[in-house]
C-alpha cells in the first residue's frame, strides 16, 4: 500500500503530471484465462498491437515479440483480431 | 474614478462589467431573465467593443463545459445563466469547482420549474449551493455591476481559484433600469490581473492531466482542499473589496449591516429584499422601533463568525428566505441557525416571494412589529402545519 498523501499536500484539483501516477498492475483483473501466441504463425501484422486497450502488446522495435501479462487484463482482442489465428486465450497456468 | 451615472438596468450593467473586463471567452446560452446580459455583451463583440470569443453554445451544459475548457487552458471566462439554465449545467459547474476553474458566472435568479416560472426567487442558486462555488448576492443593478468586477479577481485569486456567481434578482434587477455608475474602462482594466491557472491545457510542453478520477482514498481529501479554498474566498473578498472601495468608493463586505446597532430585532435577507428592508427599517427607526438588516452579500462562503457576533448581542433575529426546502428548514435558516452556537436569540423563519411574488414594505413591517406572521409571507390560506 503506497503511503496516502494528505489534503494539504495534494496539488490543485488534483491534477497529475506524467509519471506522477503509481504504475497499476492491471493484469491482475484477468479472470483465469490469458493470450498466448504462437510466434511461429505470426506474421507481424501488428492489428494485436493497434487493438490492445492497456499496451500489453509488447514489440521490439516494429517486431511483435509477446505480452506484457502485468498489464493485460484479458479481454481477448488480440485473440479476435488476430487473421491468422496465431493468438489463442489459454488457461493461466499454461502456455508462456 | 467613475464616471457619470448611467441609467442602465442590472442586466445592462453586467454587459457593460463583461466589456470591460473583457474576457477572452464567454460561452453562453440564452435564457430569462438572463438574456439582457448576454444580448448586451454580444452587441459590444458584434461592433468590436469587446474582443473575447463569444460562443454559441447549444444548451447550458455546453456552455459551463466549454468555460471549463477554456478557463483551464488559460483564458479568462465568463458566462451568464438563469433557473433551468443553472439546473442543466449543476453536475458540470460542481466540476467546475473540483477542477478549480476560475469561470465568473452572471445569475439572473429565477424560480425553477415547477410549474414553470420565470420570475425571481433563489431555488436556482440553492440548488448548486453546495458544488464548491462562490455566490455573491447584489441588492441592486449598482451592486450587481460592483460585484462582477470585484469576482474575477476573486475567482483568480491564488489561495481561492473557483467559479464565483454574481447572482442578481431576475427581473427585480436584470431588468430594472436606475442609476449606475461604472468606473473608467481603465480602471476596471488595471483592477484585473494577469490570468493563470496552474496547468494550462494547451502548454503542451509541461503537460498534465486534469480532472482525474478519484477513489475512495482521495475523494475525500479532494474535497476538503475545496473546502479550504471556500473559506479562504472570505478574506480574499475582503482584501479585494477593499481595494476596490479605493478605486469605486464603494465598500462590499461579505456580511453587510444596515442600522443594527443596538437594534432589538434583525432580518437576515439575500438580494434585492434588502433595499426594501431597509427602508422599512428607516421608517420604523423614526416611529423608536430598534430593528436593522443584515445583507448576506457573499452566501458561499457563508460569513459565519461575523454573523455569530450578531446573533450574540441581538434579542431576535428574522430569516427571509426566497426558496424553500420541502420536509425541511429553508436554506437561508439553515445557515443562520447553524452558526447560532450559544447565542440567546429568539430565530424565526419566513419563506416569501416564491416564482416572483412581491414582498410588500407592509409585510416586513409585520414580520419586525407581529410575532405571530405566518412564516409564508405573501401565501393566501393559513400555512400548512409543520
Amino acid at each position: 500500500m503506497p503511503e496516502l498523501t494528505a489534503w494539504d499536500g495534494l496539488p490543485l484539483g488534483g491534477i497529475a503530471r506524467p509519471g506522477e501516477a503509481p504504475p497499476l498492475r492491471t493484469g491482475g483483473w484477468r479472470t483465469g484465462v490469458k493470450p498466448a501466441v504462437a510466434l511461429d504463425l505470426c506474421i507481424n501484422c501488428l492489428l494485436c498491437w493497434l487493438y490492445c486497450p492497456d499496451s500489453a502488446v509488447k514489440l521490439d522495435g516494429t517486431t511483435f515479440v509477446g505480452f506484457e501479462y502485468d498489464l493485460c487484463k484479458g479481454c481477448e482482442l488480440c485473440a479476435v483480431v488476430c487473421p491468422v489465428d496465431a493468438i489463442a486465450m489459454v488457461e493461466e497456468d499454461d502456455g508462456d | 474614478m467613475a464616471t457619470e451615472p448611467r441609467i442602465l438596468t442590472g442586466g445592462q450593467a453586467v454587459a457593460e462589467a463583461m466589456r470591460q473586463i473583457d474576457p477572452d471567452v464567454v460561452p453562453v446560452y440564452p435564457i430569462t431573465p438572463q438574456t439582457p446580459i448576454i444580448e448586451g455583451f454580444a452587441s459590444f463583440v458584434a461592433a468590436g467593443r469587446a474582443h473575447g470569443e463569444l460562443v454559441n453554445v447549444e444548451s447550458e451544459h455546453s456552455a459551463m463545459s466549454a468555460a471549463i475548457g477554456s478557463a483551464l487552458a488559460g483564458a479568462r471566462t465568463i458566462t451568464a445563466t438563469s433557473s433551468q439554465g443553472l439546473a442543466l449545467m449543476a453536475e458540470v459547474v460542481y466540476i467546475a469547482a473540483s477542477m478549480r476553474a476560475p469561470i465568473v458566472m452572471a445569475v439572473g435568479n429565477r424560480a425553477l420549474s415547477g410549474p414553470i416560472n420565470i420570475h425571481c426567487d433563489h431555488s436556482d442558486s440553492m440548488l448548486v449551493r453546495d458544488s464548491g462555488v462562490i455566490q455573491l448576492f447584489a441588492e441592486n443593478a449598482q451592486e450587481a455591476y460592483d460585484l462582477m468586477v470585484i469576482a474575477p479577481r476573486l475567482a483568480e485569486h491564488p489561495d481561492v481559484m473557483l467559479p464565483v456567481l454574481v447572482c442578481q434578482d431576475g427581473f427585480t434587477i436584470t431588468h430594472s433600469a436606475e442609476p449606475v455608475s461604472l468606473l473608467a474602462d481603465e480602471v476596471v482594466r488595471g483592477f484585473m490581473r494577469p490570468y493563470r491557472v496552474e496547468a494550462p491545457v494547451l502548454d503542451i510542453a509541461h503537460p498534465a492531466t486534469q480532472g482525474l478520477f478519484a477513489m475512495p482514498d482521495y475523494y475525500f481529501e479532494l474535497r476538503h482542499q475545496q473546502l479550504a479554498a471556500i473559506h479562504a474566498a472570505l478574506d480574499a473578498f475582503e482584501t479585494i473589496a477593499c481595494e476596490f472601495g479605493e478605486l469605486a468608493g464603494r465598500r462590499y463586505r461579505a456580511l453587510e449591516t444596515y442600522r443594527v446597532e443596538d437594534a432589538e430585532h434583525v432580518i437576515v435577507c439575500l438580494g434585492s429584499t434588502g433595499g426594501t428592508v431597509k427602508d422599512v427599517v428607516d421608517e420604523l427607526r423614526l416611529e423608536g422601533a430598534r430593528v436593522g438588516v443584515v445583507e448576506i452579500r457573499s452566501f458561499r462562503p457563508f460569513p459565519r463568525e461575523q454573523l455569530h457576533e450578531l446573533l450574540r448581542v441581538v434579542p431576535t433575529v428574522s430569516v427571509l428566505d426566497r426558496a424553500d426546502s420541502p420536509g425541511g428548514a429553508p436554506p437561508l435558516f439553515a445557515d443562520v441557525a447553524g452558526v447560532r452556537g450559544g447565542a440567546e436569540c429568539e430565530l424565526r423563519s419566513f419563506v416569501y416571494g416564491l416564482g416572483g411574488r412581491d414582498l410588500h414594505p407592509e409585510e416586513i413591517r409585520e414580520v419586525f412589529v407581529d410575532a405571530s406572521t405566518p412564516a409564508y409571507l405573501g401565501l393566501r390560506g393559513a400555512p400548512c402545519p409543520v
